[in-house]
């Protein structure tokens, strides 16, 4: 049978270093199958968040061979197994132990977000009418499974560290989601730009090229923020011809 | 917002544990845009050599259109004005070159590739940075990218512009002077370039908001959700049409000015 280098990171806060594992791989395995298998025969003690093994969770999220990735998607096929495949923690979230990082953080930034804020019904019945058309839009920002990929790739948290300015990625596609939405009332376009940092996004478009559920995260969420942003604040001559523009 | 409780280290300049060839495509996008900026300078500032009379030819340099002021008799105005400062260099190019660099220059696409490219922030996904300090878009200088849409408008002036100038250059004169129609290998390059840059300048970000993406109930407004279908197509593509429309509009003042000098002659092919 085959066998193939894993080069993992253990440690906790504190600091660690890669561990290397040589493990035996078979046709179909993907790399959370290989750290499974080293688990349990190697380093019962390795820690490493998973559940569904399908990529609907978003828990095994971790750097293979640098690029954030989910460990379920990753095909062993994918990567050359020539040279040892490292695997260590997001780098943009605090380590706890090995491969786990804290990702709590995300939790307090979405709370913060203001809800869904639906317009009054439109039949007595308590229900509302909406064209598929208006929702397919925010369909798309629907899809987030939330493994925070996008969140570990974007440099301005990931180097720059400006977690306290910069929502990130993830959220501003869980905003966008909301701004888009043809029911919702609520305005968070001066929280997008004060509080959100919407600002420090400039468009590489990592996120977008690590999302595993292949949300077109800066085309279609962040650019469109920006543009709403623009609108609100930027755009002198617009806010002039909204003056001018009847009321609906 | 006070969210964070976060420690973690940067990591030095080109720092990564990716494989593979990661800084090929910012290379590629560095040497991509230098060619173009200093080709288009040079071309910017020679002041000649910019349209075709010849053999009946009516084609003039997309980089000097719309021609304000020129010896050319596409010229709106005549030659130099009188007024012009003798000390301050004078080319019809850089009267009118400032806005379609500034439509590139604030361009969503171009943003994210030269700011990975020129100023390695960041070099590449998930690749260490050169510095500690980050301002981003979120103030100045950057926060001026925001008047992207005032280029756009500029920009759509300009296409309407090309597009005259191509249908211009369908029409031949001949030994009499009158007019007849015919299509020679620099109608083509020329019509070429106006629908390249029109698929780029018509699938911009911001148009794509103003014809009907600040919208949240699109289906209410038909005629802004069936613009909204067409520039989201372009929009999908939009990196294609960045590169295609900025080596063709490059390549057309290379022919123009080539024919010009005599060094390639114009083949009439109708």
């Amino acid at each position: 049978m085959r066998t193939a280098v894993f080069k993992i990171w253990r440690g906790d806060e504190n600091g660690g270093n890669f561990v290397d594992y040589t493990t035996e791989i078979s046709e179909g395995m993907v790399v959370l199958d290989a750290v499974h298998d080293i688990q349990a025969k190697q380093a019962n003690d390795l820690a490493c968040r998973w559940n569904c093994k399908a990529g609907r969770c978003g828990s095994c999220s971790a750097e293979i061979n640098g690029m954030p990735k989910l460990m379920c998607m990753t095909r062993l096929d994918e990567l050359p197994l020539d040279e040892p495949v490292t695997i260590e923690p997001m780098r943009a979230f605090p380590r706890i132990r090995d491969l786990a990082t804290d990702l709590s953080w995300n939790y307090r930034v979405k709370k913060r977000i203001k809800k869904f804020k639906p317009r009054p019904p439109d039949a007595p019945d308590g229900t509302w009418r909406v064209t598929q058309a208006d929702i397919d839009r925010v369909r798309e920002f629907r899809k987030c499974i939330e493994c925070f990929l996008c969140q570990d790739v974007c440099h301005v948290l990931r180097e720059h560290h400006k977690h306290e300015e910069f929502v990130g990625p993830r959220f501003l596609v869980h905003v966008a989601g909301l701004e888009m939405h043809p029911l919702d009332t609520e305005d968070r376009l001066t929280e997008l730009k004060r509080a959100g940092g919407i600002g420090y996004c400039n468009i590489t478009k990592c996120c977008t090229k690590v999302c595993p559920e292949s949300i077109t995260i800066t085309d279609n969420a962040i650019i469109p923020l920006k543009e709403r942003v623009v609108d609100e604040f930027y755009d002198p001559l617009g806010t002039l011809l909204k003056l001018f523009r009847p009321k609906s | 917002m006070s969210y964070a409780n976060v420690s973690l280290k940067q990591r030095s300049f080109g720092e990564t544990m990716r494989r593979g060839a990661w800084w090929a495509q910012p290379l590629l996008v560095f040497l991509g845009l230098s060619t173009f900026l200093v080709y288009s300078t040079w071309a910017a500032f020679q002041g000649t050599h910019y349209w075709l009379d010849q053999n009946g030819a009516n084609y003039l340099s997309p980089f000097y259109s719309p021609e304000i002021f020129g010896s050319s008799p596409h010229a709106f105005f005549g030659s130099k004005p009188a007024w012009w400062p003798s000390w301050l260099l004078f080319s019809p190019a850089l009267l009118v070159l400032w806005a379609p660099a500034g439509f590139r220059l604030t361009c969503y696409y171009y943003r994210g590739a030269y700011y990975k490219a020129f100023w390695a922030d960041p070099p590449a996904c998930a690749v260490g940075e050169p510095r500690k300090g980050y301002l981003g878009e979120n103030s100045f200088p950057l926060i001026m990218q925001n008047i992207h849409r005032y280029f756009l408008y500029l920009a759509i002036l300009f296409i309407l512009i090309l597009a005259h100038d191509a249908w211009n250059a369908m029409w031949f004169s001949d030994a009499a002077g009158s007019k007849h129609f015919g299509i020679g290998v620099g109608t083509i390059v020329l019509t070429v370039n106006v629908i390249l840059l029109g698929s780029y300048t018509f699938g911009c970000h911001s148009l794509r908001h103003l014809i009907g993406g600040f919208l949240d109930e699109i289906s209410k407004a038909p005629v802004c959700a069936k613009s909204y279908s067409c520039v989201s197509c372009l929009n999908r593509r939009h990196m294609l049409w960045a590169w295609t429309s900025l080596f063709w509009v490059g390549f057309s003042d290379l022919y123009v000015r080539l024919c010009s000098m005599g060094i390639w002659h114009d083949w009439k092919i109708l």
